[in-house]
């Protein structure tokens, strides 16, 4: 009967520790989620319990934020340099990956991990100089400054996770096809990249998300506001003088984040698995 | 008494599905090696893990020396396992890993030393002592395994298919490392695994386990000389038996009782004309498999068993006179493929 | 005449090197333009005079680094810096590992507790860290409400977390903890699923309890897969220059302020590229000995 009441009181911990940490990592959300419907009166009534509506909920901060704001172009400006990011990253990192997992024995290793180390070279690092280039190629200002620099990350990362994808893929699938006629590149196109579609679209996914988690390049780089990513727009210019447009501010970070946040979700196996192969054998 | 007992012992995994292991009855003897024999799929393993405490059963009893030890956690059951792939903890040294039981039961400090040496020196692995376990071979990783196991001196050992993560000429010798093992310890043992040759040749009995039901409980004499149904009887024994069915029963013989005519012993025997197809030449013995000429049973693959000693001439193509002896037959009834008595019978 | 055999050499051999260099040229191009040549910049800023602007650099050789190292903000700097890196890593690594164990054992409703769980990770930084600096804000904060109902402040005395340096130094800690737990926990997962389960189970037969097990057996196999999570949260902490920014941009009275923050603010806002560069040199040789420690993770795990 002993034995009972331990089950009943292990699994009371379990409970009581997963609940602990999900109310912590999660409630900030929760209440960003409140506060986009709250209206002002209540927001600012320090004496209103924070958790609740004590005011019936209102879209005003929505229409705020939509229609009085540049909200709206910082969204566009980061999808669109999101996309043009994902294509370049895709066409370079590809085939790297396919190279360095095939075809240079021994030395794809240590080139592969060389590669993986300059992901740890920080944009907080490299801002400054970078800032110098920017300028002298004229790009100062425009999106595509960070077109051109956003790649220096997610290439690395990218080839990394594909690295480990591609080696994965057996080296006879390849054979076979080159005795069939294809040459190696032929191969690799016809055969591996097929095969290799959720790989890619895990890659694809995950280059987003890190464009979107950029604040120092954009930050250094842009200065007018209409030409803003949404990470930085939000942090500088939703905060007007001494009074905070709170609820908009957290109604724009909570539509930004969930997209993201659902996206980065379904691919996470993938993505830890990429992450770990090197530290797990 | 290290006696392990299981009552109407069942375990389904899902809902509404066949279980793994259906209403299991048996009991060991004390110091007997006793195999649990099946293919994939038969509920062995999970047999096994349910007396080691590592599943819970569905419903029904296990017994320990007499005790209901349902539930009961695996350490406090006084077994030892052996897992499939020796589970050994790569991180710690050999000693390390035969004295963590020892640390885990707070068995005193004073004692460890002289317990693990006494272990490994009964395994012969005292000077492997320091090593890890990645450095060891197949066969070493098998003796430090069985060496965690006893140190903690248990009532029952439990192995899960300890040799088939070996090499097949490795495998011989640790077989019969284990055989020996188990004739100096005594302990009673638990042995699964779905290699016929290595139930028959280990075990003092042998459980025949199929889609979670026992088909028979016998010594390797009874299971192979009297099975129990027409499994068991084509489970056991390379190349298996032969089979012919008529409308309500099923004779079987096996390979080696169907020879040539004048070479089967005097007595009452049938006789069949044998269209042999091809030789399988294998050293110390052929294998012929044939037709039988002139019965409704020609369709079907009759196999035959010649020992090297016996005259050759049987070569593909060619027809020759072949008989079984009367007592070498085995009858089985057709629906419930159960052991049936001997029965007259149409063969033409 | 002689027969051709026709060679099918595998995958593995170097048939066409000179495909593989035009396959991975362009990318490792774009790596040493992008990261090699301007980190070699910043060397080189550093050394000189530059500022926003200028068009003629000079040679200056040590002077920057003098300035620096006599500068007490600077020095506040690197000691905030390595502070909140290591405290957050240790808070980290315990809250990573606890919540790992908890999610293994599976339960109704895990893939929704995943996904909650994961939400500090996977928002940008920037609009996760806004939220909290509402939830801090030291009127409105709903800490500071939580305290005033159950009465331990009035809202007259409640704590400004943001603006007294203690606290503050504390909330930025909390902030990066609060979105590296996540990640961490993920990754131990992926270690702690890595176990072969016969291992436990084998542990659990020879006597070992609960704790037992996780101490001895578990976590000590688990080890390069901590430390991946431990380097990797070192690096996003002390290189992170975000959540300073938008939460105390170095204040109050540079209690927060860190290294990168402080290259960003001389550097950029303060025109001075050359000694922002200076400023920022200083993470390479923690970045190097991150970058040593996880080749060597790598290299046992090779091993084994």
């Amino acid at each position: 009967m002993r034995g009972k009441w331990r089950e009943l009181g292990a699994r009371l911990v379990h409970i009581l520790v997963l609940l602990f940490f999900t109310v912590l990592l999660a409630f900030p959300f929760y209440w960003m989620l409140i506060a986009t419907f709250k209206q002002n009166l209540d927001m600012y009534a320090t004496r209103n319990n924070p958790f609740l509506f004590n005011l019936p909920p209102t879209l005003a901060n929505l229409h705020l934020l939509f229609y009085e704001t540049r909200y709206v172009r910082w969204l566009g400006n980061t999808a669109l340099v999101g996309v043009i990011v994902v294509v370049i990253t895709l066409l370079l990192a590809v085939p790297a990956a396919y190279a360095l997992a095939r075809l240079t024995g021994n030395w794809g290793e240590r080139v592969g991990i060389a590669i993986f180390l300059t992901y740890l070279v920080p944009p907080t690092l490299l801002f400054i100089p970078l800032s110098r280039v920017v300028a002298d190629l004229g790009l100062q200002d425009t999106i595509w400054s960070l077109v051109v620099v956003y790649p220096s990350f997610t290439i690395p990362f990218c080839v990394w996770l594909l690295m480990a994808f591609f080696k994965s893929i057996p080296k006879e699938l390849e054979d076979a096809a080159m005795v069939d006629g294809l040459t190696r590149f032929g191969a690799f196109i016809k055969m591996v990249i097929p095969i290799s579609i959720s790989g890619i679209l895990t890659v694809v996914i995950f280059t987003f998300t890190l464009v979107t988690q950029d604040f120092v390049y954009a930050l250094t780089f842009i200065s007018p506001e209409a030409n803003q990513m949404v990470g930085v727009g939000i942090p500088i210019f939703l905060v007007r003088g001494d009074v905070y447009y709170w609820s908009s501010l957290m109604a724009a970070c909570l539509i930004a984040s969930l997209p993201i946040a659902l996206l980065y979700n379904t691919f996470l196996d993938r993505f830890i698995a990429g992450f770990t192969v090197g530290a797990v054998k | 008494m290290a006696v392990v007992e299981t009552r109407n012992l069942t375990k389904i995994f899902k809902q509404g599905e066949a279980g793994a292991v259906n209403d299991v009855n048996l009991a060991t003897r004390e110091g007997e090696f006793l195999v649990f024999l099946g293919p994939s799929g038969s509920g062995k393993t999970t047999l096994l893990r349910m007396i080691a405490g590592l599943e819970t059963p569905t419903a029904g009893e296990i017994l320990i020396g007499g005790r209901v030890v349902n539930q009961l956690s695996p350490r406090d059951r006084r077994i030892a396992m052996v897992f499939q792939s020796y589970a050994l903890y790569p991180h710690l040294s050999v000693y390390n890993n035969i004295c963590f039981p020892l640390k885990a039961q707070k068995v005193p400090r004073s004692q460890h030393r002289q317990k693990v040496e006494w272990a490994a020196g009964l395994l012969g692995i005292g000077r492997l002592l320091d090593r890890k376990p990645r450095e060891l071979s197949g066969g070493e990783r098998q003796r430090v395994a069985l060496a965690r196991a006893i140190v903690r001196e248990p009532a029952v050992f439990l192995l899960d298919e300890p040799l088939s993560n070996l090499d097949a000429k490795l495998r011989a010798s640790a077989r019969e490392e284990l055989e020996q093992f188990h004739k100096n310890v005594g302990t009673t043992t638990i042995y699964v695994t779905h290699d016929q040759v290595e139930a028959m040749a280990m075990g003092d009995r042998v459980v025949v386990l199929h889609q979670g039901v026992v088909r028979q409980i016998g010594t390797p004499k009874e299971v192979y000389e009297n099975p129990a149904d027409t499994f068991v009887a084509t489970f056991l024994g390379s190349p298996p038996m032969n089979l012919l069915e008529f409308s309500d029963i099923v004779v079987g013989f096996r390979p080696e009782g169907f020879l040539p005519s004048d070479l089967v012993p005097g007595g009452k025997q049938v006789s069949f004309r044998y269209r042999v197809k091809y030789v399988e030449y294998l050293g110390a013995e052929r294998v012929l498999y044939g037709n039988i000429e002139g019965s409704h049973f020609e369709s079907k693959e009759i196999i035959s068993r010649l020992s090297w000693n016996m005259p050759t001439g049987y070569e593909a193509g060619s027809v020759h006179d072949f008989s079984v002896s009367e007592s070498d037959l085995h009858f089985f009834d057709r629906r419930s493929e159960k052991r049936t008595n001997p029965r007259p019978y149409p063969w033409q | 005449m002689a027969v051709k055999h026709a060679k099918v050499k595998s995958a593995g051999a170097a048939q066409s090197p000179l495909l593989g260099a035009a396959m991975f040229g362009p990318a490792v191009l774009y790596i040493v333009l992008l990261i090699g040549a301007p980190f070699l910049l910043a060397i080189f800023y550093a050394f000189s005079d530059a500022r926003i602007g200028s068009t003629h650099l000079h040679y200056v050789g040590l002077e920057n680094f003098r300035s620096i190292l006599h500068s007490p903000t600077f020095h506040q700097a690197v000691q905030n810096s390595i502070v909140f890196t290591v405290s957050a890593v240790v808070i980290v690594v315990i809250c990573s590992t606890i919540l790992a164990l908890a999610l293994e054992i599976p339960f109704r409703g895990r893939g929704i507790i995943r996904f909650l769980i994961l939400l500090p990770w996977v928002a940008p930084v920037s609009l996760g860290t806004i939220g909290w600096k509402w939830l801090l804000d030291s009127i409105y904060s709903v800490f500071t409400w939580i305290l005033v109902s159950l009465h331990f402040f009035t809202i007259y005395n409640a704590p400004m977390w943001l603006g007294q340096p203690h606290l503050a130094m504390a909330s930025v800690v909390c902030v990066h903890c609060w979105r590296l737990i996540p990640f961490a926990t993920v990754v131990m997962l992926a270690g702690s699923s890595a176990i072969p389960k016969e291992i436990p189970e084998a542990a659990g037969i020879d006597g070992s309890g609960y704790f037992r097990t996780l101490f001895w057996i578990k976590i000590p196999m688990m080890l390069p897969i901590i430390n991946v999570a431990i380097l990797f949260s070192a690096i996003f902490t002390f290189t992170d220059m975000t959540v300073v920014y938008i939460l105390t941009d170095g204040g109050p009275f540079d209690s927060t302020q860190t290294i990168p923050n402080l290259a960003f603010s001389t550097g950029i806002q303060g025109g001075d590229l050359a000694a922002g560069a200076a400023i920022s040199l200083f993470l390479v040789p923690v970045l190097v000995a991150v970058a040593y420690f996880m080749l060597r993770v790598a290299h046992r795990a090779e091993v084994v």
